[in-house]
């Protein structure tokens, strides 16, 4: 008998499988996703950006897509707070939880399914991007390591999603928690605005935020227009601090994240 | 024979939130159930039912106490636990977007059956369910019952030797409870070993070999059917008179004839009069008042029900309950 027929890893697949079951059969979830984001594109190329100069020139809309890609990411993990905390209202956790399979496959099943979800996305994120003008300039291998960079993100934030919906009481409370700890952090950020322009106060935020780290470190693989705020060291090493925010973020999530699965006793 | 399910002194205390006592939903819990029987939980809400079959399917932990399932520890090996026991909750723990062949299919594979024998079995429960034809669909199209059809064939896709079955029938429409009750002891002839929880009277009446009464976490009363009829006592005569003015003069008539209290229900020209002696002592009761004139719109000899049993135990109706406390039991 093989992994694949029973253990974890198997039922890390039939969790993942039954999580993206779903996407075809809830269309509107990935379409409002979609459009969502384009509505920012929209909203930033052609409204706010010509309003925005980014020093050292360059293409606002190169400039824009990769924090769209990365705050697009962000938002995603109220999509797996708010599936966690459905599971959970529904008794389906405890239905799992009931059988003898193992605890872990829960969580690791739904994340890699909301990464593959998210890499959906992105794809038709970038094709989006590549209409309203943005490249990719700098070859194959950078432009994978920033989506490989960009997909290890969503899996964190996933985790950081599965603690949120394993917290809230119900759906509604997954959704606000999520928005208004999410939206903050995709504006006081790089995402829509050169870190330059931001008030003093508000820019060490700004730097180490690992929204704008990764931000930043897409625009340097990419080869987009990547202004940044003089000599910091998260403006001269954003990739370095991305794999540090992603390793030190799942490093506390995933285990909070398995610990309340382990003691849920609703 | 020996004991599927045993616990002794089970306890489990809900911390105190702010604001409210910590409640002990569960104080001091003793069952055994020998294999193959039924054993039915009979409460209202918040009595500790669901807490219970929670600790038992090592959903939860106990504070005190010790409990197996099948010879094995709830807590110790609970995975052992976990691989011979079916849950099936109070709300239908289906996944809404898959179809109901997905669903169990699903399962079964959590359960850590092989592909091919998964896809038998689920086909098999489909048929047994009478789900075939709904199968393909997903399970946002399936009423109540089916949804509840389907969340009990998830839980007997493993084939387990012990059920859990945590109020099955409520919020269903009395048709599909019949239904339901016959799937229920079409398994028990099976030789499973059931656990079922109610609210129902009627229902641990209809399906279990032995009723536990709950209330407030304590077992307050344990036997069969008939002997816990017995405990409250005999039987009664109950007159419902054509004249209800007549209800306070018709007690007194009746009373050399009653063993206990005579009760009187005004709205429903009733009287309910404890008796022994069978039907001799209905056509006594017939009798002296024909005799006085008193018309008489029906007369019957009643043997007690599980709500009076309820009543016996508590003080209270089962229903009369219901709205109380929740705390212990949704939790």
């Amino acid at each position: 008998m093989s992994v694949l027929e029973s253990g974890p890893v198997s039922d890390a697949l039939i969790i993942t499988w039954r999580n993206l079951k779903r996407i075809p059969r809830i269309p509107e979830l990935a379409i409002f996703a979609v459009l969502q984001s384009i509505m920012f594109v929209l909203l930033f190329a052609y409204v706010f950006g010509g309003a925005i100069p980014l020093p050292g020139g360059g293409s606002y809309n190169e400039f824009l897509m990769p924090g769209i890609f990365v705050q697009t990411i962000a938002f995603a993990s109220a999509t797996t707070a708010i599936g966690v905390a459905d599971d959970m209202g529904k008794g389906l956790i405890d239905r799992f939880r009931s059988l003898p399979m193992a605890r872990s496959a829960v969580l690791t099943g739904r994340t890699v399914a909301d990464v593959i979800y998210q890499a959906g996305i992105l794809v038709v994120l970038m094709l989006a991007g590549l209409v309203v003008g943005w490249r990719v300039n700098n070859g194959f291998a950078k432009f994978m390591f920033a989506v490989v960079l960009l997909l290890a993100f969503a899996y964190v934030m996933a985790w950081i999603g599965v603690w949120i919906g394993l917290s809230v009481p119900n759906t509604e409370t997954a959704q606000q928690l999520t928005f208004v700890t999410i939206f903050p952090l995709t504006f006081i950020s790089n995402v829509f605005v050169p870190p330059a322009s931001l008030p003093a106060v508000l820019q060490p935020i700004a730097e180490w935020n690992p929204v704008s780290t990764l931000t930043a470190s897409c625009r340097e693989l990419f080869g987009n227009p990547n202004p940044t705020i003089g000599t910091a060291f998260p403006s001269q090493h954003p990739i370095e601090v991305t794999i540090i925010w992603a390793i030190v973020l799942i490093a506390i999530f995933a285990p909070l994240a398995v610990r309340k699965y382990r003691n849920t006793s609703r | 024979m020996s004991n599927a399910i045993e616990a002794e002194q089970l306890v489990k205390i809900y911390k105190a939130k702010r604001g409210s006592q910590e409640v002990r939903a569960l104080d001091g819990v003793n069952l055994s159930v020998p294999e193959g029987t039924v054993l039915g939980l009979l409460g209202p809400n918040g009595a500790g039912k669901t807490t219970t079959v929670r600790i038992l399917t090592t959903l939860l932990r106990p504070d005190g106490g010790k409990a197996t399932v099948g010879g094995f520890d709830v807590v110790e090996q609970s995975k052992d636990v976990r691989r011979i026991i079916g849950l099936s909750g109070q709300y239908a723990a289906v996944d809404e977007n898959l179809t109901g062949w997905e669903n169990l299919y699903m399962f079964g594979r959590l359960y850590e059956l092989p592909k091919s024998e998964t896809k038998k079995r689920v086909d098999e429960l489909l048929e047994q369910f009478n789900l075939t034809d709904a199968g393909a669909r997903t399970i946002k199209t399936y009423s109540g019952g089916m949804r509840r059809r389907l969340d009990l064939a998830g839980a007997l896709i493993g084939h387990p030797k012990i059920l859990f079955l945590d109020e099955p029938t409520t919020g269903l429409d009395p048709r599909s409870r019949l239904a339901m009750w016959d799937v229920i002891r079409g398994l028990v002839s099976d030789g499973t070993t059931l656990l079922l929880t109610t609210q129902y009277l009627e229902e641990a009446d209809e399906l279990a070999d032995k009723i536990a009464v709950v209330d407030n976490g304590t077992i307050i009363a344990k036997g069969t059917s008939d002997e816990l009829k017995a405990q409250v006592g005999g039987e009664r005569v109950e007159v419902v008179l054509a004249d209800g003015s007549r209800l306070a003069e018709a007690a007194t008539l009746l009373e050399p004839l009653s063993v206990g209290e005579i009760e009187r229900e005004e709205r429903t020209r009733r009287i309910v009069c404890p008796s022994r002696g069978g039907s001799k002592k209905v056509i006594a009761a017939a009798q002296i008042l024909d005799d006085h004139g008193i018309e008489v719109e029906d007369i019957a000899l009643r043997r007690p029900s599980l709500d009076d049993v309820f009543l016996t135990l508590t003080g209270r109706r089962a229903e009369e309950i219901d709205s109380d406390d929740e705390d212990g039991d949704v939790a």
